[in-house]
């Protein structure tokens, strides 16, 4: 193998290789789910080509790997996935380790998506039942096979940290032991799980992760690191503007630099092949390339906020409308109206994009961060003519993703196989995005526009709320349109459409635009927007009422219990309402996404350049049963630099359809000085786990607004914060 | 034939003298941990210790670390690395982990100059190492919890 497979996470090991395994190690107990013709799949008796149909494998020497469906994109999936099967099969998490499922809709889809995808905060969520009965049908398994071994009734087994007992007979034995012959035990047709006070993992408060020593020595394997035997590596010359295409190209002085083998053209543009990246990159700057930019999209950032803002006073197509909210702010004592901007976004995650394809005359092998496995695995078998289950994926690490590893037509690995395609196959190929492509190559979170108007009586209750958003769709036109349900695209209003306050009659439109910047979903996607306009103007309309924006807010969700319980524990762990050193206030904001609540209180100060600067975040979440709290803390202190950092510093912005920024220095990350303190306060649940990936993004940005607005009177409309102070 | 010291060993490559050191660790000497971010200096995930001082390989070319020592993730050893080590385990501040190979070499190179950094000192220090899953929290916490094992401070 040409990869280091990691020996903690088994990562990539290809069928072929497992097939080996599985050999070498006799009758490992693999444990699946019936299929539909209630066939029980073996990996170690399987004839013809391996069909994994299963989450667990216990080798004889007691390890227990677990198979994950979900890429690990830094979210704590693996771990989460382990967690939940390795607690209702009694293991020892110290012999718990993880490998990336190969890509197949029937056996490995997201049950709540249909494809086999790792997106909207969904893993943990749709996995639960799903690896808690796997988990339980293992240990039920290994049970029987030591009744049977020992001549004991199984009422009598106990089952412990990867041992078997019966204490009655003083007989042992670990997993590994018992494996072969747990293998040749019925699969029980139901098992009964655990009471939660009897979970030992679920739960726990810090369970460590399991990519946390092969992430901090070097050995973690991503895309980037695949090298494999004669592989070139390729990047794509891209047109300078959306929809440009390339009318002729010279390629005879990047041909000329030493490593450079090939040079192609390919849909997305010209690519240039050579021995490592920098022979790559030389090559690409020789390139002469004349491009057809008749069809490009040529406006400006600035003439689409004035279109859209044109757009804003015109109603649209109604996403809701509950009772007459036009009458109903006629008749208010007093309107309040804003309108907000918000810019394109780009994800870029830290590993940029990449993608090794291995083509062969009758099968194709991909390696990738994917998000999509089989969505990739239709594009590239569509892309190089072969049936998709002739290509196989595996599922690396991802550095990242923020959404930008899932997209409806799987872009990066259809690049990636349409240039192995390109030289027939005659070397692997690893398609590597520099920071520059990334940053300029769209798949942008939407630019949007929204107005709210909202009326309040004169006892200060909000009685009409009218909400218009104006913005790209990110399913239509995408091989996921069907999604557009009466011309909504659910992406573009979500948290608009559900907000979560009695506001008397609610309207909510949307004009979904036609612009040629390809856009995608981006780390709480609709939320990204509808959270902050909604929770700045709740506190608009609080300020306009004379009330406490908290108070206000908890009047108004007296049916939306998960709300008020996050909003209580977020501003008592805060202290609302408590005094605080000159110079500092507080901002509050609650969103729910993905059925996720989180309420977060920003305390800010004013930094010397008039930014906000902020010092501390008390964050409140009910994600149900939090499986590893630590790792949903984890993700709520990402959430908020995330969030923060591009509420502060980022957007994408067109000159004549030009992009105008290109790496980090000029699309700002956050960085370390500029992080707030966090702390995290989990809401006690007994409810299936949701998602906590995304939600913890959506809040902190109208949080932070609404404490500057406190120290400065004003009213941040127009995001990034720092454009308006520079 | 170029020969630099990696990881206290000779190696010889074959590669023009403007190559960065970043592509010549890896894509010459699959020496992966130390990672492609930005290519500009901006991120900090290429980070590796030349003449045991913090740089970024990806604007360092490999002519100019031909009499000095250079030492990535996979070589980087001492009380330091070990303490920064163990503490970024113990309180798992990694999460996609992409960035972690860069975040280690900066810290370690911080805690061996002053094992009892201030938060402007870590700042300072790990200004230059972004975290898109912003991981600052617990990158910070583990610099003091590293410092602390060190003794002392």
């Amino acid at each position: 193998m040409a990869i280091r497979s990691s020996a903690s996470l088994g990562l990539a090991l290809s069928r072929r290789r497992f097939l080996e395994a599985g050999a070498a190690v006799g009758a490992a107990l693999l444990i699946g789910f019936e299929l539909g013709d209630g066939r029980r799949v073996l990996a170690a008796t399987t004839d013809g080509p391996f069909a994994p149909n299963a989450f667990v494998r216990i080798a004889p020497d007691g390890t227990v790997t677990i198979i994950a469906k979900h890429v690990e994109l830094g979210q704590g999936s693996y771990t989460g996935l382990a967690t939940i099967l390795a607690e209702e099969l009694d293991a020892d998490w110290s012999q718990v380790t993880v490998e990336s499922a190969p890509a197949d809709v029937a056996l490995y889809k997201n049950l709540l998506v249909g494809a086999q995808l790792t997106g909207g905060s969904s893993a943990m969520a749709n996995s639960w039942d799903q690896l808690r009965n796997a988990g339980g049908v293992a240990r039920a398994m290994l049970v029987s096979a030591a009744s049977a071994e020992w001549g004991v009734p199984a009422s009598g087994i106990t089952v412990e940290r990867g041992v078997v007992q019966h204490a009655a007979s003083g007989r042992r034995a670990t997993f590994g032991v018992l494996a072969a012959k747990a293998a040749t035990m019925p699969v029980p047709a139901s098992v009964t799980l655990k009471e939660p006070k009897d979970w030992k993992l679920v739960g726990q408060q810090h369970l460590p992760r399991l990519d946390s020593k092969a992430k901090t020595d070097g050995s973690a394997q991503f895309t980037l690191d695949v090298y494999l035997p004669e592989m070139l590596t390729a990047l794509i010359a891209r047109p300078p503007r959306f929809g440009a295409t390339v009318r002729s190209f010279d390629a005879s002085a990047a041909l000329q630099v030493n490593g450079v083998t090939d040079v192609v053209e390919v849909p997305a543009g010209i690519a240039v092949l050579g021995r490592g990246f920098w022979a790559a990159r030389k090559g690409r700057a020789a390139l002469k390339i004349a491009w057809d930019e008749s069809a490009a999209e040529m406006r400006s950032s600035e003439a689409l906020f004035t279109a859209y803002t044109e757009l804003a006073r015109q109603p649209g197509t109604r996403a809701r409308r509950d009772g007459d909210p036009d009458a109903a702010i006629a008749g208010a004592a007093t309107v309040v109206e804003a309108v907000y901007e918000f810019p394109y976004l780009a994800h870029a995650p830290m590993e940029p994009l990449d993608c090794v394809v291995r083509l062969g005359a009758d099968a194709c092998e991909v390696w990738a961060g994917s998000q999509a496995q089989t969505i990739d695995q239709e594009t590239v078998a569509t892309v190089v003519g072969l049936p998709k289950e002739k290509v196989q994926i595996h599922t690396l690490l991802a550095g990242g993703s923020f959404g930008r590893r899932a997209t409806p037509n799987g872009d990066v690995a259809g690049e990636a196989a349409s240039i192995a395609k390109a030289i027939g196959g005659r070397q692997p190929v690893k398609l590597v995005w520099t920071r520059e492509d990334d940053i300029r190559g769209g798949r942008y979170r939407p630019l949007y526009v929204h107005r709210i108007r909202a009326g309040i009586d004169a006892s200060g209750r909000i009685v009409g709320w009218e909400h218009r958003i104006v913005g790209q769709s990110i399913f239509k036109g995408s091989a996921l349109e069907s999604r557009v349900k009466d011309g909504i695209d659910p992406t573009s209003v979500e948290g608009a459409t559900t907000l979560p306050y009695d506001v008397g009659s609610i309207g909510v439109d949307l004009h979904t635009t036609d612009v040629g910047v390809p856009v995608l979903w981006w780390r709480s996607v609709g939320s990204t927007h509808t959270a902050y306009s909604t929770e700045t103007f709740i506190d608009e309309l609080a300020h306009a009422a004379g009330r406490d924006p908290v108070e206000f807010r908890r009047a108004m969700l007296a049916k939306a219990p998960r709300h008020l319980a996050a909003l209580d524990l977020a501003t008592q762990k805060a202290g609302w309402g408590t005094a605080l050193p000159t110079g500092r206030a507080r901002g509050f904001a609650i969103h729910e996404s993905f059925k996720t609540v989180v309420a977060q209180v920003a305390e800010v100060s004013l930094g010397a350049d008039g930014r906000p600067k902020v010092e501390r975040v008390v964050c409140a979440v009910d994600c149900g049963i939090a499986i590893n709290p630590d790792v949903v803390r984890a993700q709520m202190e990402g959430s908020i630099g995330f969030g923060f950092g591009a509420a502060l510093h980022s957007e994408i912005t067109l000159v004549d359809g030009r992009v105008q920024q290109s790496n980090f220095n000029d699309y700002r990350p956050l960085r370390i000085e500029e992080m707030p303190a966090v702390e995290v306060y989990i809401v006690p649940s007994a409810s299936p786990p949701t998602g906590v990936g995304e939600p913890g993004v959506p809040p902190i940005a109208p949080a932070v607004a609404n404490a500057m607005f406190q120290l400065t009177g004003r009213r941040a409309r127009r995001l990034p914060f720092a454009r308006r102070t520079v | 034939m170029t020969t630099i010291k990696v990881n206290g060993a000779p190696r010889e490559v074959d590669v023009d003298a403007n190559t960065p050191l970043l592509w010549v660790l890896r894509d010459e000497l699959r020496l992966t941990g130390t990672k492609y971010g930005c290519g500009v200096a901006q991120c900090g995930a290429c980070t590796v210790h030349i003449d045991g001082e913090a740089a970024r390989a990806c604007v360092t070319p490999v002519s100019a670390v031909r009499d000095r020592n250079v030492v990535t993730i996979e070589g980087v050893s001492g009380t330091a690395a070990q303490a920064v080590q163990d503490a970024w385990r113990r309180l798992d501040v990694v999460q996609c982990g992409y960035c972690q190979s860069g975040q280690i070499m900066s810290a370690v190179a911080l805690l061996t100059e002053r094992p009892h950094p201030s938060d402007d000192d870590i700042d300072a220090a790990m200004t230059g190492n972004v975290c898109r899953c912003v991981t600052y929290v617990r990158i910070r916490a583990a610099i003091k919890d590293a410092s602390r094992t060190l003794g002392g401070g």
